[in-house]
């Protein structure tokens, strides 16, 4: 059964490279506690506070907050990059992240030969390779440009790679930074199909945005995260209506109710 | 709305990853667990860090017309320039000192480079390290097998070379397969252990480089360890050089010269307390590479 339980998880990110002491002083006058010092006396950033959650096949978790409020770190965490500094992690069912664009690619390396390198990350055999190099071609629509050293692409179109290389392997867990949302509308829709469909299957999606109307719909639950502590969880309409400025809130509501008389799924 | 591909289902069955836990660090049990499933992990990755390693050679030379063959062109030069030199300042026969200084160098060349890029082997990564879950051990291996590759290409001047001097080889040079095994696991213990730690002090780096410098000297590289035979100070310099033991088991069979049991004995001591230490030094570390880098 897919899972993800997170509890107690703090991460701290020690800050090495600015060991200067009236830095440190200005930095700690100003911050609002986020800056601390750790047992052995070196200033750390705490970038996530004591969170705690469950998520079960099916659900769908947004995280909303504002910039530098731990929404990347906690994904981060959640991939099992980052070992926490306290509390665990733990989770049953093949995981993907889309953390950055470029992530794990060779931007040097044309398309094609990125998505073998991550046919071999995933320890797929030659027919397996195949099968995964015709999938992305045709997802990411591409054509020609895979031919093409990925540092020619443009921004879209290495959203629209990167994209395609990690849903092909149909992960159970699905951890989506905002990113995602770059591509044009066309792709966009695609996309957005292919995630409800993995999400159809009982899997579970964990995804970061500004976009409030995008976390409306795709998501079941969401936290807003503030200042790396869970500031407030709840279905996606009631944190909505506490994170949102009320003129925003009232707009996504109205969409909401649009789409509620025409169900997209 | 459509469903999943045919094609999704059919490569959803490929990998299986099923559990995973990660925890704050609880000491060292958990670290060298921790540290023993990144090993087994990169071990499974193999192939990634292979073709990892072919793709950096690849691009390193990407449109130049001898490719890495440059490596085996300016290898020979050095060596073809400096062999005639040198010879004549130690008063030795060029058909001796020839085959021992390309076989020396080449093998120095190799530990060097291992050395420089194991410094740099999570560092350079950033961005991979933090954008998906991966062993660390992929890219210490893919450092190791990038510099390997770069060996295979330099051993065309060792053969040139031999075949010129009319160097005899006999069934005893095979003693330097195992002997070379042992660098390749020596070389992936240093290249965790130093990757980590200068991932973490970045001027580390700049501090083994100098030390390789000053021990490219000290070590019979481009002189005979029996010149030092009347100079007990020097002699120093070579039973407290742990690279001459290493040297040794792999030169000394490709040139012929008989090698003792002691030496084999010190090289594996050498290698023992290396792994030993990287060991330890890595599950100390792994869970804050990503962290340093």
């Amino acid at each position: 059964m897919t899972y993800l339980t997170a509890f107690g998880l703090s991460v701290a990110f020690p800050l090495y490279h600015s060991d200067n002491r009236s830095l440190k002083k200005t930095v700690l006058g100003r911050a609002s506690g986020r800056f601390a010092k750790d047992d052995r006396q070196r200033l750390v950033v705490q970038a996530l506070r004591d969170i705690s959650f469950t998520m079960r096949s099916g659900d769908r978790l947004g995280l909303v907050g504002s910039n530098g409020s731990g929404k990347t770190t906690l994904l981060r965490t959640l991939s099992g990059i980052y070992q926490p500094a306290s509390g665990s992690l733990s989770m049953e069912g093949r995981l993907t992240s889309l953390l950055d664009p470029g992530q794990g690619m060779n931007l040097d390396l044309t398309g094609w030969e990125n998505i073998r390198l991550r046919g071999y990350f995933l320890g797929m055999g030659k027919a397996d390779i195949a099968r995964l190099e015709a999938d992305v071609e045709d997802f990411s629509e591409l054509g020609q440009f895979l031919d093409l050293p990925v540092r020619n692409y443009s921004s879209g179109m290495v959203v629209r790679l990167a994209f395609a290389m990690a849903t092909a392997v149909h992960p159970e867990i699905l951890i989506m930074d905002e990113w995602i949302l770059a591509g044009d509308a066309g792709f966009m829709d695609k996309a957005k199909h292919r995630v409800e469909a993995m999400v159809r299957h009982a899997d579970i999606l964990v995804l970061a945005s500004h976009q409030a109307g995008i976390l409306a719909q795709w998501c079941s639950r969401l936290i807003w995260l503030d200042q790396g502590r869970v500031r407030a969880e709840g279905s996606p309409m009631e944190v909505l209506a506490q994170y949102l400025p009320p003129q925003q809130f009232e707009e996504i509501e109205k969409t909401k109710s649009l789409l509620a008389t025409n169900p997209v799924f | 709305m459509s469903d999943l591909p045919a094609t999704e289902r059919a490569i959803r069955a490929s990998e299986t990853q099923p559990l995973f836990t990660l925890s704050a660090d609880r000491g060292w049990i958990q670290r060298f667990q921790l540290a023993g499933t990144d090993l087994r992990g990169g071990v499974k990755l193999w192939r990634l860090a292979w073709s990892l390693a072919f793709s950096d050679i690849r691009l390193r030379y990407r449109g130049s017309a001898l490719g890495p063959f440059w490596l085996t062109l300016s290898t020979a030069i050095m060596i073809g320039a400096m062999a005639f030199l040198y010879a004549d300042l130690f008063h030795t026969d060029i058909h001796t000192y020839l085959p021992y200084l390309t076989v020396s160098i080449i093998l120095w060349n190799y530990l060097n480079m291992l050395v420089s890029d194991g410094c740099t082997c999570f560092s350079q990564v950033e961005s991979m390290i933090r954008g998906i879950r991966m062993p660390f051990t992929v890219h210490a291996a893919r450092s190791v097998i990038r510099n390997t590759i770069i060996l295979a290409h330099n051993i065309i001047v060792v053969v040139a070379v031999f075949a010129i001097m009319g160097v005899s080889m006999s069934l005893y040079s095979l003693w330097a397969i195992p002997g070379f095994l042992l660098w390749l696991i020596d070389a992936f213990a240093m290249s965790i252990l130093f990757g980590a730690f200068c991932a973490r002090f970045r001027d580390v780096p700049q501090i083994i480089m100098s030390v390789m410098q000053i021990a490219f000297f000290v070590t019979p590289i481009m002189w005979y360890a029996s010149l030092l035979e009347k100079h007990p100070e020097g002699e120093l310099l070579i039973r407290f050089n742990p690279f001459y033991y290493l040297l040794e088991i792999v030169r000394g069979p490709l040139l012929g010269t008989p090698m003792t049991l002691d030496m084999v004995w010190k090289a594996l001591i050498v290698s023992g307390v290396l792994i030993l230490v990287a060991t330890v030094g890595f599950a100390r570390t792994r869970g804050r590479i990503a962290y340093w880098v």
